[in-house]
């Protein structure tokens, strides 16, 4: 067992994103909400070396399974990552991401013109294209700084 | 048309195009025979921003089914007015109507309503996004003009905003139709759009001058260059006298080409034109009344087809 993999089975309960595109990390942890103000125990690797990715980010959030709709946003910047769920200090599942057709609820749409940003009773949802995502309702195209959109 | 709801033209296959210009055709060609089809149907009419050709032809054409309409009125004198989400007003009306007719300032509001909804619902233009049924009396009056193959066509003006446009667009990659675009750079086709014609494979060009492709057109599809997509009186003044059209310009164009325009013009549109065998905006807006009934009668479910 490598040191990388040890250090990450000492988390007791949580979250391991391994395998992050080099310098994501604070994207993955906006994509989670993580801002520091919720009290989460977060431990972060940044640009460390990769055999398949030269350099790539670790994330462990300690106490925390990610949802779905977190899980399809992440496959859009990090579409190599791995997710492990940690639970009493092993790994109970690891898996990698699968890009989703649509990602439902976590990103906002840009055009402010769109229906989503008005106050009606629907979550954003966005087709998957291969290079960006695309609002089912307005149709607007997000190619660029796909993480600016994230609902806060 | 194996549709639910009419919501974009992206949704309508060259079959849909097809079945209801035919139809529209039949209906055209002997309105009488259609006047008890959908006796006692009752069209909701829900209209969040101004309009005149729109609701009065689909109000004629549910009419002329032997139908009629239940009108919400006016924002200002509806309960929208006190803060009603929209998926909760289209959810009150659908208990009235038969059907529903909607137009919205927001993209996608059609399209978001219609998953409130279980009767049919019309999109009849959404913000600067679709009006499928404006697509489909456009390409009626092309077909009548010079047929939807082989067909070369300009569209200008506003193509950024311009719903018509993106509708007919979408709706031309059935056909074989080579599509030119002529606006100023700032009003270009969205990236949406053009992505989508990309997909398509279609046969699309982009320009700033009338003059490049004048002659080799068909049919000219004009819109009207909006003066407060500009930040100034003069840019606005500038652009819109480049892209106006009258006797002069038409010097370089086919005997035969056909002249289209969703209406209101302002002034995109020389009256002299009016007068001409170019001009087909006047037809192509009474065709509405054919074109709705056709889609009306299709969504309705009338008699076996």
């Amino acid at each position: 067992m490598s040191e990388r993999e040890l250090r990450i089975s000492k988390i007791e309960n949580g979250t391991v994103i391994d395998h992050v595109p080099g310098g994501e990390s604070l994207n993955v942890l906006a994509i989670l909400g993580i801002d520091g103000t919720g009290g989460e125990t977060v431990s972060i690797g940044m640009n460390v070396e990769s055999d398949a990715l030269g350099r790539k980010d670790v994330v462990k959030v300690e106490d925390r399974e990610l949802s779905q709709a977190e899980v399809d946003v992440l496959s859009l910047i990090a579409p190599d990552a791995t997710i492990n769920i940690i639970r009493e200090y092993d790994v109970v599942d690891k898996h990698r991401l699968d890009r989703p057709e649509r990602v439902t609820g976590v990103l906002e749409c840009p055009n402010h013109d769109c229906i989503t940003s008005e106050d009606e009773p629907v979550e954003t949802r966005f087709e998957v294209l291969d290079d960006g995502v695309r609002c089912v309702y307005c149709e607007t195209i997000v190619r660029e700084d796909i993480t600016d959109h994230i609902a806060r | 048309m194996r549709h639910d709801h009419v919501l974009t033209a992206r949704q309508l296959s060259r079959g849909d195009v097809t079945e209801v210009l035919d139809h529209a055709a039949e209906i055209a060609a002997d309105p009488g025979a259609y006047g008890d089809r959908h006796a006692g149907a009752l069209l909701g009419l829900c209209f969040f921003e101004p309009s005149t050709r729109t609701k009065m032809s689909f109000e004629a054409s549910i009419k002329r089914l032997g139908g009629d309409v239940v009108d919400m009125g006016s924002v200002e004198s509806s309960s929208v007015k006190k803060g009603e989400s929209l998926a909760d007003t289209i959810r009150v009306i659908e208990g009235y109507a038969d059907a529903l007719v909607l137009r919205h300032p927001r993209q996608g509001s059609a399209k978001m309503a219609s998953e409130f909804v279980d009767v049919p619902l019309l999109n009849a233009g959404d913000g600067a996004g679709h009006h499928p049924t404006q697509t489909l009396l456009d390409l009626y009056t092309i077909r009548e003009a010079h047929g939807l193959d082989d067909l070369t066509i300009g569209i200008m003006g506003d193509l950024k905003y311009g719903r018509t446009v993106h509708s007919l667009a979408h709706a031309l990659t059935n056909f074989d139709a080579r599509q030119h675009f002529i606006s100023p750079e700032s009003l270009r086709l969205p990236r949406g759009v053009r992505y989508d014609l990309h997909e398509a494979g279609a046969q699309v060009r982009e320009h700033t001058e009338l003059e490049e492709v004048l002659p080799s057109l068909d049919v000219l599809y004009v819109t009207r260059i909006q003066r407060e997509r500009f930040p100034d009186e003069n840019e606005y003044r500038q652009v819109a006298g480049e892209y106006r059209i009258d006797e002069d310009t038409l010097a370089a164009a086919r005997d035969d080409l056909a002249i289209m325009h969703p209406l209101p013009r302002v002034d995109e549109i020389a009256p002299e034109i009016d007068d001409t065998d170019h001009a087909r905006y006047f037809q192509q807006a009474h065709n509405g009344v054919p074109v709705r009934m056709a889609i009306l009668d299709l969504l309705l479910g009338g008699e076996q087809r």
